[in-house]
């Protein structure tokens, strides 16, 4: 049996009082949303907190509020997000990826916070401690911290996926920030020194250890969405052995706003689960002034995939998924541009 | 570290726990409340079987922690019968052979209970949808459908108290669900 190490738990009775602990318990207090995250890392001893501080019960973090676009709170349960009638009607891309996310039941417990700052990913690196320990553990979660995730190298890991590298390789595996980043939203970060809003996607570095860019005393209290209009389109495809409980292995979401006569005015595409971090790709403004042709797509999907640099530490074989990226790419656009073909 | 004090519901009574604070719903529901109907899987989120309703969702108990949990309803499948009468569900299991081992039901009656009282007329697509976090490594999953279809069905003619009366000794007749763990 794989038991829950031990810990101090605070039950935050409001947001403020939660970045107080978070500030008070510096490197070692941790926030605990939903806890599917956070509860295997703790059984398989990846993350070993003195302090977690409970904010998945918080209602200010549970709000959707209508105004200037959509505003939806930190802590809301995916499953809602998924099934919320005004996420299905304008910003389908997103309704996708967190009805995509595990299983129904990790759904109901997971959060969209949670999900955003979701730990990087590697097949070195979720494994029970007796394996970790067998091949004396990773850069990552180095054998000097315990086989404990840290978040800059100390110089006495070795990375098992480039054996050279002085960088750890997890893979940015969340479902929800490529769906979100495409749809250019932003998100607010609070701690005890007050607020900031930041573009998403400057939420993420390319780094397996120090993956996102906040200071650790920050949370993040909401996600906010630009006015759901009907010329944007959004799709979002995931990559996976199976059709549920499996993380991406690949993911393209796809955002995009036509004109007159189906040129397109705006686009922004997104690879998930490629790298480090989410991949907005820097090509997709070549896209716009001209409509979505069968040459346009290929040509984009084509530079769109040389981004995606897969390694061996997940699922599938390299060149595969190399392969697929591609494909996605230029299935998601195909689905915007009225074709109808099948989400995979 | 300090014990933990919880009060919450278990299958409508409330129950007031002393227990280690370290432990996970499934650890405290099985250990130490003696509820021993919610199985011990993976223990990481990756099978369902531990799978019990919070606040009427389905939620995976092995991942969810004690101390999170005051003031919680929680049903398990030990509410699910009312009395001596079974669950529609609990029926049309046994009669279409939906358990064998019996280790991944629990959380698949739960879950697909949660289901029906949604929805009480699901797709078998809509069921598939609704139980993609449960695996069964015995069944197939075709007898499982048939029989929430069947449950689906009987939900909707016979009121829940003229179910069959569970009598022990049909247990002993079947199989038993492993409790290796
Ligand atoms: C079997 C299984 C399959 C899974 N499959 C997928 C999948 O396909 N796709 C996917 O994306 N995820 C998957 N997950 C991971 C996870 O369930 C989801 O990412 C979920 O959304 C995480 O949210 P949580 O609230 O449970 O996070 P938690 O576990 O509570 O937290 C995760 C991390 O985020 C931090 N955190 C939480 N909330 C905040 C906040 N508001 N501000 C700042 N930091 C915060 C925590 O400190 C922790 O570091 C899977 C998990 C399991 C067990
Ligand atoms: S990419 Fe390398 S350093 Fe990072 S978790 Fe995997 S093996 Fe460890
Ligand atoms: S024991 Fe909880 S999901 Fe397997
Ligand atoms: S009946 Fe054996 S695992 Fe489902």
């Amino acid at each position: 049996m794989m038991r829950v190490p031990a810990f101090q738990y605070y039950r935050a009775p409001s947001v403020r009082d939660a970045v107080a602990a978070l500030r008070d318990g510096g490197a070692e207090a941790m926030l605990l949303a939903g806890g599917t995250d956070v509860v295997p890392n703790l059984k398989r001893r990846q993350q070993n907190p003195a302090l977690l501080i409970g904010i998945g019960h918080l209602p200010e973090l549970r709000q959707t509020t209508n105004g200037a676009g959509l505003t939806l709170g930190a802590c809301l349960r995916l499953a809602d997000v998924a099934d919320d009638p005004r996420v299905r009607a304008h910003y389908p891309g997103l309704a996708i990826a967190a009805g995509k996310v595990a299983t129904p039941q990790l759904r109901n417990m997971g959060t969209l916070g949670g999900n955003l700052c979701l730990d990087t990913r590697c097949n070195y690196y979720n494994q029970s401690y007796e394996w970790r320990q067998a091949i004396d553990f990773c850069m990552k979660a180095p054998a000097s911290t315990g086989g404990q995730a840290c978040t800059s190298p100390d110089g006495t890991g070795i990375c098992w996926v480039a054996t050279s590298s002085p960088r750890c390789w997890a893979v940015s595996s969340t479902d929800t920030a490529p769906a979100l980043i495409a749809l250019g939203a932003r998100v607010t970060l609070a701690s005890a020194d007050g607020r900031r809003t930041i573009p998403l996607e400057d939420l993420y570095a390319n780094d397996g250890m120090a993956y996102l860019t906040k200071r650790r005393d920050e949370m993040v209290t909401a996600v906010h969405l630009e006015p759901g209009d009907r010329s944007w389109r959004s799709t979002y495809r995931k990559l996976r052995r199976r059709g549920s409980f499996d993380f991406p292995v690949l993911s393209v979401a796809a955002a995009v706003r036509f004109g007159k006569e189906s040129a397109v005015e705006e686009a922004r595409i997104v690879l998930g689960a490629v790298a480090s971090w989410p991949v907005l790709v820097p090509e997709s403004a070549s896209l716009v002034g001209k409509p979505l042709t069968d040459d346009a797509i290929e040509a984009f999907a084509e530079q769109a995939s040389q981004l995606a640099k897969p390694l061996d530490n997940t699922d599938f074989a390299l060149g595969w998924r190399k392969k697929m990226a591609r494909a996605y790419v230029s299935g998601a656009l195909k689905e915007l541009r009225g074709d109808a073909v099948r989400r995979p | 570290m300090r014990p933990a004090h919880n009060r919450l519901t278990v299958n409508g009574e409330l129950r007031e726990v002393l227990f280690d604070a370290t432990k996970t719903l499934l650890e405290v529901l099985r250990e130490d409340l003696r509820l021993t109907g919610t199985k011990h899987g993976c223990e990481l989120g990756e099978c369902g079987t531990c799978a019990v309703l919070m606040e009427g969702r389905p939620v995976l108990s092995c991942l969810v922690l004690g101390v999170e949990c005051d003031g919680a309803d929680v049903t398990t499948v030990e509410g699910l019968a009312e009395g001596p009468a079974l669950h529609p569900l609990q029926e049309a299991f046994a009669d279409r052979g939906a358990a064998q081992c019996g280790y991944c039901t629990p959380g698949i009656l739960l879950t697909a209970k949660a289901l029906l009282d949604r929805n009480p007329h699901p797709t078998r697509g809509e069921i598939a949808e609704a139980l993609s976090g449960n695996l069964c490594r015995c069944t197939g999953y075709l007898q499982i459908f048939e029989a929430v279809e069947e449950a689906a069905r009987t939900e909707r003619t016979d009121p829940p108290t003229q179910g069959r009366t569970y009598r022990p000794a049909d247990a002993q007749a079947r199989p038993r669900a492993g409790d290796a763990r």
